[in-house]
């Protein structure tokens, strides 16, 4: 493994050094019938799960087959997504908002090689390498976090409990039965890079206990006051303890303000949260960002805790499936998990999923709380 | 072989779904046999030792990478992120694992020429394994060693034409819908605003300036396809002002049973018979729309753009065509203070280069943010912080009742000196002559 170098200086770095270029341009990459027709499209149409067709002012067609993947991809896989890109759609492809793969071609004849050949590849350990799904009133899929393939602060996994779920409802992925579409997200805990507070189904990662404080290092490997200030409950205090007959600065925690969003953890490296027991998974519905009818809606929490049960969380998807089928029976036409829990009254709906309600639901976080009680003697026994 | 035993994972290689253990297992066999002859700048076994550490997390229930270290290219106070494994004997490939975020290019479009370079140098100096692609957009390039990263930046701008993206308090890397690239109801180029900020601002993109991260996210119609006002400080989302152009014949054609509503979507299951009265006109929000005799008529101006009626009949209803956008402001995930999503900031602006208006508003917001925005306080938090009314002194935007919801409910106004006649200054002993002690 000899370093072999790419031609940087490092004793000049800014020896022919290039910066601040930006990203490729999209045009560059534009499909010829895509390049030739932006703008310029009349409509679309659904022709069967995962495969659409837009049609351009201009008579063009352009034909998209869907397929899902994981978004941890390795290079083998992406060289693989290539070839089939290469063989079918002259070299084109693109990728979703939501980690699907698109490859577009230009005439209805290709559809139907390009499915066959993607339907026929196979991991060695039997999944699918590409599914093809995920439009219309299908269940498309999961965007997700990093987990434990890769972050410092997460509650629970990414990948794994995103494939156990994609398992269970994969049905749904291949067809087209829902009332309307119906989003899944995971974040791996509350910072929530993938954003997740507006989905129709959102699975969270979360702690369940106050931090520890490794009181021999705190002081050497953190700031005090920042650790005291990322505290939005002012839960932490600075403190003096007693450490190997010595006093050392630290600090103290009042467990009993403690929410557990791990902010503290983010500041400061020796007041770690992680825990086997404490660590598992909220699970919220409802929410949704399109504008459709109703005004977009954050996701409620609808069960506080379930445990990390790896490698499948056997639970979590449980959970999920009983709420998703529910909705397909209940819900109308067009109507959004939200829109439906709405219309039937959360107390319906608490019922038809099957969820137990606890006190853990009712929020009591500050003044937006209240706004939550309900003020009306309206209700449904 | 595989070099660690992995009876959890392996559970996970069943089932139809995409198996990320099946793939991370053949990548690890193709760097084992390394036909290409490929010279591995970083541990050949590196990604044996990331499944070895993810069994292990699976195992325990906890992670088992520490908070990052201070690592980064030259110049730049963003897109790495430094990792470490809190098991380096165990497994010492993934000891240092840092990631890279690529800018990916707008509306994920590729040529897999371009993918094979990227998978070129990402195996040669790098674990050669992804995400495509991360939650902000970027390309994630997940693992290499320190001294990797320099000769990464290098290759990739010298050969590639291709910059890192946003990490930290900066502007992190915009993303967008696909928009007129492919999509009948984008109101504007999503893909040219979103090229156009992210080269005027890279600067604020790839040195840290700000109080805490800031996202740029451009929808092309108010269906959010990419979640822009659930996830972005500010949000473009696309929208018009004039009549939906209708078609006549089409919507007939739909009334007819001959075009399936919602391009098909509902296709798995028997709705019955298509009911334009029901289906349309009675869901639409605003009451706007009714049928008299074959003919669909809106009232365009109570129309609230909610996309219903276009998505059931994409081919018979058209957005306008004095389109442009709206831009809300202040979108976060819980942490700190709870979720928020972005509020309405500009009604309506049009989308044309060189975007001046928009920028106008864009570059008054970062002034106010990066002087009154705390450590760690995203835009939202300031906007709940300071006040909606702080936010448009900064901007200089006439107050609109498209703002708010409903205005307040109480009184408790902050009435400033100069809005009340003769100001707070008042002579106490000149009152004192009418009202007694």
């Amino acid at each position: 493994m000899a370093f072999v170098s790419s031609g940087y200086n490092p004793d000049k770095p800014m020896e022919n050094r290039i910066s601040d270029i930006g990203p490729k341009k999209y045009d560059e990459f534009y499909p010829p019938v895509i390049a030739k027709n932006k703008g310029k499209w009349l409509y679309h149409d659904v022709i069967k799960p995962g495969v659409l067709v837009h049609v351009a002012e201009s008579g063009d067609k352009v034909f998209t087959v869907r397929c899902g993947g994981a978004r941890l991809m390795s290079t083998t896989h992406i060289r693989e997504i290539c070839e089939i890109a290469e063989k079918h759609c002259g070299g084109h492809l693109r990728f979703t908002t939501r980690n699907n793969i698109e490859f577009m071609v230009d005439e209805e004849s290709k559809v139907d090689p390009l499915i066959k050949d993607l339907e026929s590849r196979k991991f060695a350990g039997g999944s699918f390498k590409f599914p093809v799904g995920g439009t219309g009133t299908s269940i498309t899929n999961i965007v997700h976090t990093q987990g434990w393939i890769h972050c410092h602060t997460p509650a629970t996994d990414a990948s794994g409990p995103v494939k156990a779920t994609m398992d269970v409802l994969f049905d749904y992925f291949k067809e087209h039965k829902l009332p309307a579409k119906l989003r899944v997200s995971l974040a791996c805990c509350l910072n929530m890079c993938g954003a997740v507070h507006c989905s129709d189904i959102a699975i969270l990662g979360y702690h369940r206990k106050p931090p520890m404080l490794d009181h021999e290092y705190l002081d050497k490997m953190c700031e005090i006051p920042l650790a005291i200030a990322a505290c939005p409950t002012a839960a932490i205090k600075p403190s003096k303890v007693e450490f190997g007959g010595e006093k050392v600065n630290s600090v103290a925690v009042k467990e009993e303000r403690c929410m557990f969003c791990g902010n503290c953890y983010t500041m400061c490296p020796s007041m770690p949260l992680a825990d086997q027991e404490g660590d598992g998974i909220v699970i919220m519905a409802g929410g949704k960002v399109s504008n459709r009818i109703s005004t977009p809606k954050f996701s409620k929490v609808v069960v506080a805790f379930i445990p990390n049960e790896p490698p499948r969380w056997p639970k979590t998807t449980d959970v999920i499936k009983n709420m998703v089928q529910a909705y397909e029976k209940g819900a109308n036409k067009y109507e959004r998990l939200g829109e439906w829990a709405e219309r039937i009254g959360w107390e319906r709906f608490f019922e038809q999923c099957e969820l137990e309600f606890t006190h853990h639901l009712i929020d009591d976080f500050r003044d937006p709380a209240y706004y939550t009680w309900r003020q009306t003697t309206q209700f449904k026994f | 072989m595989a070099k660690h035993k992995t009876p959890l994972l392996d559970q996970l290689e069943s089932g139809p779904w995409p198996s990320f253990v099946s793939d991370l297992k053949q990548q690890a066999e193709v760097r084992a046999k390394n036909k290409e002859k490929v010279e591995f700048q970083i541990p050949e076994d590196v990604v044996e030792d990331l499944l070895g550490i993810l069994e292990l997390s699976f195992k325990h229930g906890r992670t088992h990478w520490k908070h990052g270290g201070i690592v980064g290219v030259f110049g730049y106070g963003g897109g790495v992120i430094g990792r470490y494994c809190d098991q380096p004997e165990q497994f010492s490939g993934v000891a240092h694992f840092h990631t890279m975020r690529v800018n990916q290019p707008g509306g994920k479009f590729y040529t897999a020429e371009y993918l094979k370079q990227l998978c070129d140098l990402w195996d040669f100096r790098g674990s050669g394994i992804t995400n495509m692609h991360g939650s902000t957009g970027d390309i994630i390039f997940l693992g290499t060693t320190t001294p990797q990263l320099e000769e990464i930046f290098y290759e990739m701008t010298h050969n590639y034409n291709q910059d890192l993206g946003g990490s930290g308090s900066n502007l992190r890397t915009p993303s967008d819908c696909i928009g007129q690239a492919r999509c009948e109801y984008s109101c504007y180029d999503t893909q040219a605003l979103c090229y156009h900020l992210t080269q005027e601002y890279q600067d604020e993109l790839h040195r840290p300036a700000f109080p805490y991260k800031f996202k740029f996210k451009f929808d092309g119609c108010p269906n959010c396809c990419v979640a822009s006002i659930a996830r972005a400080d500010m949000s473009f989302i696309g929208t018009w002002k004039d009549d939906i152009r209708i078609d006549q014949e089409a919507v007939q054609a739909y009334v007819g049973g001959e075009i399936a509503p919602n391009a098909n979507d509902h296709s798995g299951r028997d709705w019955g018979a298509f009911d334009i009265q029901k289906e349309v006109c009675d869901l639409c929000p605003t009451e706007c729309m009714w049928m008299e005799g074959d003919k669909l008529m809106i009232e365009n101006k109570e129309c609230n753009r909610c996309m219903h009626c276009i998505n059931v009949m994409p081919r018979a209803l058209r957005i306008g065509k004095e389109t442009g956008l709206s831009i809300l402001v202040g979108a976060k995930a819980p942490i700190l203070d709870g979720a928020q999503m972005s509020s309405m900031l500009v009604p309506f602006v049009k989308a044309e280069e060189p975007y001046d208006e928009i920028k106008e508003v864009i570059e008054a917001i970062w002034d106010w943010w990066m002087e009154e925005g705390k450590n760690r306080e995203r835009l939202g938090e300031l906007m709940k912080r300071q006040g909606f009314q702080r936010l448009l002194e900064a901007t200089g935007i006439a107050p609109d009742p498209r703002m708010v919801k409903e205005p307040r409910s109480n009184p408790y106004i902050f009435w400033k000196a100069d809005e009340v006649p003769g100001g707070f200054e008042r002579d106490i002993d000149e009152f004192r002559k009418y009202h007694q002690r």
